[in-house]
Formats: C-alpha cells, sequence, structure tokens
C-alpha cells in the first residue's frame, strides 16, 4: 500500500491487515523500552492545517515508537501566512526529503492532491467532513480487542449518536464497521443527517439504546446550534445525550465510545470514567498502535515491493 | 517446486530434540534463571518441544516467543510480515536466555531476535539453540546447541519441523 487515505480505498484486507498489525504494535507500547528501529532513517511530516492535539500527537508518538524522524508542521508558524499556496508547501517540504506526510485539512479530497505533487506517502489525519481513516482504524481495533471479535463483527449492532453529517469520524466509521460486518445503525436529528446514507436512521436514542452492543457518540460542534440545527443544548441532551438514566438501560456487556474531544454535559451527560463499558481512554491509547501500524505497512513492510515480484 | 530430500525422519527429529535439552540443562546446572523463547515463526514448536522434554527430565521453565520482525535490517529491502505477537511473560533481566530457532542460516534474524531481547531487559547470557545449521553466516553468530548440521549451497531450501528436516 501506497496510500493511506479512506477505508474505501484501502479495503477489507488492508483494513484487517493492519488490525492484525496493531496487535504488534500494542505489543511493543507495553514494553519497558516501547520502541523498536523498524523505520530508523524513514522521515515522517505532520501536515495539520486545523487544530488537533491527540491526533497529530498520537502520530507523532507513533513515529517514534518506530524510530522515524518526525517533522511538524503548524500553519500558524508558517510561509502559508506569507501567502505560499498548498502545492508550494508540499514541494518544499517533499524536497527536504520525506518519506510520509500525515495531513489535515478542512478540505475534503486535499490527501489524494497532495499525492500528486510528491512522491511521499501520504496518510489522512482528516480531510473535511470526508474521512478519518486512522480514528476508523482505532475504533475498530478497540471494539475489536475489547469484545474478543478478532474475526469479524458479525452480528455486533453499533449506534453512532449525534452529528453525522459534519463528522468524518461518522463517515469513516460507518465504511469500517459495515465493512467488518456489523450492523450500524445512526442516531441523529433530521437536521444532522447526511443526505446520503445506505444504513438505517432512527431519529430517538431510546428506541436502540437497549439493544445495542456499541454506542458511539460523536461531539456536538457547537457552532451547529448558532446556525440553528439544534434548537438547544439541552433539548440535544435530552434526546441524543447518554444520561445516567440512559446509562443504566444501556445493556451491562455495551462499550461507550467517543472520538473526543468530548462535550461534557452535551453528549456526554455522564461521567464517562464512573461507566465500566467506556473504553475512551483505550481509544487514545489503541490510536497509537493502529498509526505504527499504518506507518509501517506504507514504510517498512515492503508490501509494494512484493507486488512488484 | 521439486520434492525435497529427507535428510532427518521424525523420529531422529525426536531424538536431536531430547540430546539438545539435556545438554541444555547440562551446560546450565540447576536451570536457575534459565528460559526458553523461541524465534517467530519457525523457533516457537521447537522451543515448545524442548520446554516440554525438559520438564520431563528436571523441572518446567518459561517458554516465550519473539517476532524480531521490528529490528530486522532487510526491512524497506524485501517483504516484512510478522508472525505472532511477541510472548514474553516472564523478567528478562539477569535470566539465561536460550533463543530457539528451526534454521540457522545467515545469522541475520538471530541478530534481529538479539537486539529485541535487549528492548525487553538484560540477560545475564543468551545462548543459541537451533535444530539445523545450514551454514553460510553473514555475521559472526554460532549455535550453542545443534540438531543436525546440514551443509547446503545457497539456492536450496532447508524446512526443520517434527515430521523431519528436507532439504529441496
Amino acid at each position: 500500500m501506497k496510500h493511506f487515505r479512506s477505508v474505501d480505498e484501502a479495503g477489507p484486507e488492508a483494513i484487517r491487515r493492519l488490525l492484525d498489525l496493531a496487535d504488534h504494535m500494542a505489543e511493543v507500547s507495553r514494553r519497558p523500552n516501547p520502541k523498536v528501529p523498524a523505520l530508523r532513517g524513514k522521515a515522517v511530516c505532520n501536515l495539520f492545517f486545523e487544530d488537533s492535539t491527540r491526533t497529530r500527537l498520537s502520530f507523532e508518538t507513533a513515529a517514534k515508537r518506530l524510530s522515524a524522524d518526525t517533522m511538524n508542521f503548524s500553519v500558524s508558524s508558517s510561509s502559508v501566512n506569507k501567502g505560499e499556496s498548498l502545492r508550494d508547501t508540499i514541494e518544499t517540504i517533499g524536497a527536504m526529503g520525506i518519506d510520509a506526510f500525515v495531513i489535515r485539512h478542512k478540505s475534503s479530497g486535499v490527501p489524494w492532491q497532495v499525492a500528486q505533487w510528491t512522491g511521499a506517502s501520504v496518510i489522512n489525519a482528516g480531510d473535511g467532513w470526508h474521512a478519518h481513516p486512522t480514528q476508523a482504524l482505532l475504533d475498530c481495533y478497540t471494539i475489536r480487542s475489547t469484545l474478543n471479535r478478532t474475526g469479524s463483527f458479525d452480528g455486533l449492532k453499533i449506534a453512532i449518536v449525534g452529528d453525522i453529517k459534519h463528522s468524518r469520524v461518522a463517515r469513516s466509521d460507518i465504511r469500517a464497521f459495515t465493512m467488518l460486518g456489523a450492523d450500524v445503525t445512526l442516531v441523529a436529528p433530521r437536521t444532522l443527517l447526511p443526505p446520503e446514507i445506505d444504513v438505517p436512521v432512527v431519529t430517538e436514542l431510546d428506541e436502540v439504546i437497549d439493544k445495542i452492543d456499541v454506542i458511539y457518540l460523536l461531539r456536538l460542534q457547537r457552532e451547529r446550534m448558532t446556525e440553528s440545527l439544534v434548537p438547544s443544548l439541552r433539548e440535544y441532551t435530552a434526546r441524543f445525550g447518554l444520561t445516567p438514566e440512559r446509562a443504566r438501560v444501556l445493556p451491562e456487556h455495551a462499550l461507550i465510545m467517543h472520538p473526543g474531544p468530548m462535550n461534557r454535559g452535551v453528549e456526554m451527560a455522564v461521567d464517562p470514567s464512573e461507566l465500566p463499558g467506556s473504553v475512551i481512554t483505550q481509544q487514545v491509547t489503541n490510536g497509537i498502535a493502529v498509526r505504527m501500524a499504518v506507518l509501517f505497512d506504507l514504510l517498512g513492510s515492503g508490501s509494494d515491493l512484493e507486488a512488484n515480484e | 517446486m521439486t520434492d525435497g530430500k529427507q535428510v532427518l525422519g521424525s523420529d531422529e527429529v525426536r531424538r536431536a530434540i531430547t540430546r539438545m535439552a539435556h545438554e541444555i540443562m547440562e551446560r546450565n546446572h540447576g536451570l536457575d534463571g534459565v528460559a526458553l523463547i523461541g524465534i517467530q515463526r519457525g523457533g516457537v514448536w521447537l522451543a515448545e518441544s524442548l520446554g516440554a522434554e525438559i520438564a520431563r527430565v528436571d523441572r518446567e521453565i518459561p517458554v516465550g516467543s519473539i517476532d524480531a520482525s521490528l529490528y530486522r535490517d532487510d526491512i524497506g529491502i524485501r517483504p516484512v510480515s510478522p508472525g505472532s505477537v511477541s510472548e514474553v511473560n516472564f523478567e528478562i533481566d539477569g535470566a539465561i536466555v536460550v533463543l530457539v530457532d528451526d534454521v540457522l542460516y545467515t545469522g541475520r534474524t538471530v541478530k534481529a531476535a538479539l537486539d529485541a531481547i535487549t528492548d525487553y531487559g538484560r540477560p545475564s547470557a543468551v545462548q543459541l539453540a537451533v535444530l539445523a545449521d545450514r551454514g553460510h553466516r553473514e555475521l559472526p553468530i554460532r549455535p550453542d546447541f545443534v540438531g543436525k548440521n546440514l551443509p547446503t549451497s545457497a539456492d536450496e531450501q532447508v524446512a526443520a519441523t517434527a515430521d523431519g528436516i528436507v532439504i529441496s
């Protein structure tokens, strides 16, 4: 594989391979010295045109645990402020000898455009509303390792709740979860649903909450209120938030997931650290392992070499 | 692919493992702090067999496995696909680690495994047990316990399993 830009582009075989590889990377991370020399001499550039703490740090940690060199590019301190175009930025950094770009951008499709301007691998760390494939990978890995679903997600019921429309996380998760065999239901007000959907939708969380294996809460972006897509935060919480009452109805084995950052008191109206099913911190830990798997698969596994033989 | 030439049968492999187990016990009198670590993938069954034989004659010692693919020196040159996840559930600091592999060839896998072990701790010593030594070393590595020395040419393949050793 040369790039990792979307779940669909990678396909089911690669998704499973990356999840298997993440087991190795998780084992590396548990060691006293959580570092392997696998990507010595490789350079990874984090190119974040949008704010991010966890994803950027997660990629940086992943690259370092594989002994790759990392460079961080943040727009606020760069020549982009002097009007340099994206293409010139990519070509300039590429000329410094980069093996992979990890890119986040507010516009959908940027990772594909960037790949035309560089010979390096491109990893999508979030493009607009479109895709966030490493998040989907870490979510799959978290479900698979905590529910012991190494083979497939057949019959697993997952509810994704909240602002589906503006969420690249939701789009990538829907693709990945269904690819592995899960039954995904979307729970959202009509105003926060995208026009294109091929999975079941309900508009009340209470309809499904007692019969799901995983509840995946999305962050409600507060600016959606000013766009009057949501009448009030209180009403949103009443219909779609995880409240103490709903937490009691949730099946005992069910996992509670959130991509972060959380709005406490809005979509998360309970303290997740008090819920035994909450795997939100595991999601963050697993993010490093799956990103190590992606970096190694693109830069070290030689899967391209195999294809040429 | 041509049918291989069987150089050792399953009975002979079993006897070789018994002998190697005894040599390991003899060399490390008392077996204090001794642990076996099989190199993924081919060394794992052999480490388990040696461990079972040592347990039968003397006592149980820890047996683990290690995947050294992330330490290989040919990453980016040849396709690398890790085997099963490493399992080292015992203290490496101060242990006498017997690394176990099926076939010893260039020595590069053993070198990678040595690097990997170091990341778990500092063993007091590392020894090497292999079922077949086929020569052609590219690094200064030599085995301590050998099931069978097998002169081969570089274009031959050697498979060493519980069913026997086959050159093809």
